[in-house]
């Protein structure tokens, strides 16, 4: 079962394990040059805020209630960054990943069942974070959000159509008797604590302009972990699966009645604040990335030369993380609304 | 496991892999005197309030609701809505006691999944 508590989904199968739970967060964040160098991990800026689609209905394109699932609002070349954890309990939770029905992992199209062979999927208690498509080992491209229709979104690139934008996510708990077995003796600190104008049109109309889908940014030094257990480890059996719709934040207050988040932060924001970029290291094997996503087009491509060269500065301090959960990247606390 | 036990031995598990979970640190995030801090883990004192033991359940990663009601309390926005709605609350809390953790979280609003 999938839940929605405050910012973050909160996934459990209390019918496996009572411990097995898994919480994603999706964090605004800034979006890093397309340069050709590969960037360290910018900060969270603070979550997206959810909401069930259900409860705007009548608002949001007729699409997006047949696929059920919940929205956040994105500005057009906004970044995210989604964050995972174990929810106190390190119970290992699989989670395919896709934007568009694109697996951001392994490139391949979206399948209802896990995918071992090549890996697509992260597992919530060795991943701790994923900044974007991962196009080769120890590299990603970072998500980048854009309109459907314009031929930007990696789904449109790899696919021609503009049909689902948006991301996708289905978990798997592990077997309940591995975690068991293999995961309770391990130490662990934790473990032990239990418009007008737009108004005026019908949202189907305008729909493709709420619509938004992932395209590619900036590169980013970033692993995404190989697997350590086997496929017999997991419970196949039992799975959940949630459709995160992106609405174009101009749409956000037509839909919901509420102030969009504040526009992304800038370099100027950013450099201003002192903040640090990430370096995380782990000793886990990484997974290699996926040729499809070789030669596809980045927003870069897809703009004037001027407003890429307006974007940011680059890093100047950057903080190495370690693996374990007291050294997390750190996130943002403050209103993102 | 008494409140301050559990609050002591997560803080020094954490301790053992970072520094950041000395006595003295910690404290200063919470935002109180260590010497309060360590006679609440010691159990000389009684649990602090809850904006306290909420800001202690943030920073070790424990869960606010488990570790509020190990100091005996409830927070302070289920306070709320039992109060907003206290026959129908009272009711379906009498109703579900007896029930089990999986029984209880059928009632939990999911996100709707449809046809993709």
């Amino acid at each position: 079962m999938i839940t929605l508590e405050g910012q973050q989904l909160l996934i459990r199968f209390p019918e496996v394990h009572k411990l097995a739970v898994a919480r994603i967060s999706f964090q605004r964040t800034l979006r890093i040059p397309d340069d050709g160098k590969d960037y360290p991990l910018p900060p969270g800026m603070g979550n997206f805020p959810l909401h069930h689609v259900e409860d705007y209905a009548e608002k949001v394109p007729g699409k997006w209630a047949r696929h059920g699932g919940v929205f956040m609002p994105m500005y057009q070349s906004e970044a995210l960054w989604l964050s995972f954890d174990s929810a106190y309990h390190d119970y290992p939770i699989a989670l395919q990943i896709a934007a568009g029905k694109i697996n951001a992992v392994n490139g391949e199209a979206w399948q209802e069942d896990m995918q071992f062979e090549p890996q697509g999927y992260v597992v919530s208690n060795q991943q701790p974070w994923l900044d974007g498509f991962c196009i080769e080992k120890g590299r990603i491209r970072q998500f980048v959000a854009a309109p459907l229709g314009e031929g930007v979104t990696v789904e449109e690139q790899i696919t021609g159509d503009a049909e689902f934008g948006g991301i996708q996510i289905k978990a798997w708990p592990l077997k309940a008797g591995v975690y068991e077995k293999r995961l309770l003796d391990r130490p662990s600190f934790l473990r032990e604590s239990g418009s007008d104008m737009m108004a005026c049109l019908s949202a189907e109309d305008s729909s493709m302009d709420m619509d938004m889908g992932l395209g590619m940014g900036g590169s980013m030094k970033q692993e995404i972990y190989d697997d350590y257990f086997k496929p017999q480890d997991w419970d196949t059996s039992n799975d959940s699966r949630c459709y995160i719709h992106l609405l174009n934040s101009s749409s956000y207050a037509q839909v919901t009645g509420h102030l969009p988040p504040h526009r992304p932060y800038e370099a100027s924001d950013y450099a201003a604040a002192g903040l640090p970029w990430f370096d995380y290291y782990s000793d886990q094997k990484a997974l290699e990335g996926s040729e499809h996503f070789k030669g596809l087009k980045t927003w870069k491509d897809f703009q004037k030369k001027e407003a890429e060269e307006s974007v940011l500065l680059g890093p100047e301090k950057i903080i190495s993380l370690g693996d374990k959960p007291a050294s997390g990247r750190p996130v943002s606390q403050g209103d993102c609304c | 496991m008494s409140f301050g036990k559990l609050v002591r031995k997560t803080r020094l598990q954490a301790q053992a892999g970072d520094r950041q979970y000395s006595l003295r640190k910690t404290s200063e995030r919470i935002g109180i005197q260590p010497s309060y801090l360590s006679k609440i883990e010691r159990g000389e004192l009684p649990p602090p309030g809850e904006e306290v033991i909420c800001k202690l359940a943030e920073d070790l990663g424990l869960d606010a609701d488990v570790l509020l009601a190990m100091a005996g309390k409830v927070s302070s926005d289920l306070h709320e809505i039992v109060r907003n709605r206290p026959e129908l609350f009272g009711e379906l809390l009498r109703e579900l006691k007896n029930a089990p953790d999986h029984a209880v979280l059928r009632l939990v609003r999911e996100v709707r999944d449809g046809e993709w």
